[in-house]
């Protein structure tokens, strides 16, 4: 029975072959853009596993099993940098994931379209702006001397604070700049949810004579939940790959402390030392992490609420 | 529902409404305040890119331009290092872009297609690329075996397709172009190729602008492949430019070092100017585009 369930695919895709050719040749180059940039460099990842030799190439590389990763977990940064990517993605997540639900629920009240116009077309702006271009705004407000900041300080009688060069600020530094980047961009999704709220619950509500925090707390949040749900998922499932851009920009010889995390050490280690073998091994241990914490996180909510991303 | 509120005026109604009347004034004033947060910071930088060099370097600006003068930008316009990647950053931009789009409709409207066999195979194997990747180095030595380093096609081909705009354009495509239409043009012998370009394309311009703005915008304000990828500079994009005047702080050889105390301050207010100059043609745009970008997310999170 089985030979013939496949014989019936086998007709249906030589089918789909003959009459639907053009649809195959369209896919071809995107499939083979794919192969080359994503998958070519998984099989590459083999490098973890081996000693480069630049004269050999990856294949021609002698295999040298867990000896990298070794090399990492026995190396005294490996719990700082361990350490520093899991307290900045999680103090990100507390501030940056919450806040948008927020600001939508509140947008969501607003009865005012201009007002609620005005705030939406604002809070969206900032996402447009590029990461060298935010990261330069972080650097001229909190400049040693001539920043805003330390003239605001220098106004109030205050010390003046080398803010960039304190390890005890960048995680703030960084979190915090990132929700005022993205808070109202994130708020779109959760804004078009709360439209997508059934109104009779809104006069079942209102009938029972629910305030509108009680409306907020008894139909808004519950109308939303799926969608929280699969952004936690998603936000989680990317604590491990916090934006290397940004933090390697805000980086500097002071505040290395706290600021360094895995990915910029990958960078440092391998692009410009050159170590491919064993940047390899630490990029591989991080995205492996990475999916882990994400199967984890989806096979939770599936459990507990019905929603995954599978 | 407005009126029917108005009208069962209840003594109920009207104690709740002033428990939801002090409700709203919160709601309101924190509103007020996250707008201000948010724009302040922009007003600053866009005053002081056009306030005189001292007023900045004084700090005398706190809101508004001080002594109006557009130095900085004169010296911007002036700077043949800036200019040059002003323009590479153009043609990335409209290179990238034409590219992207057209690949990402390529892949997305075959994936539409119930005609198209193995499209769920073909959906997994790419949304897979989303959950875990080679990393780093070997991407780069993949750039590197095809001998892209330090030529323009680095920045142009390596990221062209991101998988996100994919299945944006894929469910555009299935929740707008009714399947009676595929069916009524097979039967006319319409090829999938004539149906792309005479049916589904013009019916599809709000996902195309879709697609367009967001490569256009990732386009202009992306670094990193051009930090890791190119070494000469007459190919550095604009933020490559940008990052080493204002965050390395390496104004060196902008300005002609005539009058040393007035340098330093130009060197100062220069920053702002180009922070303007570097946002400003995605600033401009953006009220008009802003709904295709909304629009953009929500056709996205419908199904994900």
């Amino acid at each position: 029975m089985g030979g013939i369930v496949l014989q019936g695919l086998w007709g249906q895709a030589v089918r789909s072959f003959r009459t639907h050719w053009q649809l195959y040749i369209l896919v071809l180059p995107p499939v083979l853009y794919f192969l080359i940039f994503k998958y070519y460099p998984m099989a590459n990842a083999a490098l973890a596993f081996k000693d480069y030799n630049v004269m050999k190439g990856i294949w021609g590389s002698r295999w040298v099993g867990w000896k990298h990763f070794n090399l990492f977990f026995d190396n005294p940064m490996f719990w700082t940098l361990v350490k520093n990517t899991l307290f900045l993605s999680f103090y990100l997540l507390l501030a940056g994931f919450p806040i948008p639900i927020l600001l939508a629920l509140m947008l969501n009240e607003v009865r005012s379209a201009r007002f609620k116009k005005a705030v939406q077309l604002v809070t969206f702006a900032p996402y447009f702006i590029s990461t060298v271009v935010m990261v330069s705004i972080i650097m001229l407000f909190l400049a040693p001397r001539l920043g805003f900041a330390n003239i605001a300080l220098q106004q109030l009688g205050l010390e003046s604070i080398n803010f960039l060069g304190e390890p005890g600020f960048f995680r703030s530094i960084y979190v915090w700049s990132d929700v005022w980047q993205t808070a109202g961009y994130a708020a779109v999704i959760y804004l078009a949810a709360l439209a997508g709220i059934d109104p009779t619950l809104y006069e079942a509500a209102k009938v029972d004579g629910a305030s509108r925090l009680q409306k907020i707390i008894h139909v808004d949040l519950p109308g939303i939940l799926p969608t929280i749900t699969i952004i936690l998922i998603l936000n989680v499932g990317s604590v491990m790959s916090v934006g290397f851009e940004k933090i390697y920009l805000l980086q500097n010889s002071l505040n290395l402390a706290t600021s360094e995390v895995i990915a910029t050490y990958v960078y440092s280690v391998g692009l410009l030392n050159a170590n491919y073998s064993f940047a390899t091994a630490v990029g591989l241990f991080n995205s492996v992490i990475n999916l882990v914490l994400l199967a984890l996180v989806n096979g939770l909510a599936k459990r507990i609420s019905n929603t995954s991303i599978w | 529902m407005e009126l029917t509120t108005t009208t069962t005026s209840t003594k109920r109604a009207i104690r709740e409404s002033a428990g939801d009347r002090l409700f709203m004034a919160v709601i309101y004033t924190i509103l007020t305040i996250v707008l201000v947060i948010v724009l302040y910071p922009l007003v600053y930088i866009l005053s002081s890119s056009i306030s005189s060099p001292s007023a900045v370097t004084s700090g005398q600006v706190w809101l508004w331009p001080v002594d109006i003068s557009f130095r900085g930008f004169e010296t911007v316009l002036s700077t043949p290092q800036i200019m040059r990647s002003y323009g590479n950053s153009l043609f990335y931009t409209a290179a990238g872009t034409l590219i992207s789009v057209t690949l990402t409709v390529m892949l997305a409207y075959p994936l539409s297609r119930t005609t198209f066999f193995g499209r769920n195979g073909l959906m997994a194997f790419i949304a897979f690329t989303m959950l875990f990747g080679g990393g780093l180095i070997p991407t780069y030595l993949v750039v590197r075996e095809l001998g892209l380093i330090d030529t323009r096609w680095a920045l142009l081909v390596p990221n062209a397709i991101w998988v996100w705009q994919v299945i944006i354009a894929r469910t555009f495509f299935q929740a707008t172009i009714p399947n009676e239409l595929f069916e009524a043009s097979e039967i006319d012998g319409c090829s999938d190729w004539h149906f792309l370009t005479s049916v589904v394309l013009p019916l599809s311009k709000p996902i195309l602008a879709v697609l367009v703005l967001m490569y256009a915008v990732g386009q202009w304000n992306a670094y990193f492949d051009a930090l890791i990828y190119l070494k000469s500079d007459k190919l550095y994009p604009l933020q490559l430019v940008l990052r080493s005047i204002i965050i390395q702080n390496n104004s060196a050889g902008v300005m002609d070092p005539s009058i040393q105390v007035e340098r330093a301050q130009l060197a100062e207010l220069l920053k702002y100017s180009l922070i303007v100059v570097a946002t400003l043609p995605v600033l401009l745009i953006y009220p008009f585009v802003q709904r295709y970008f909304v629009q953009g997310m929500l056709v996205g999170s419908v199904k994900g």
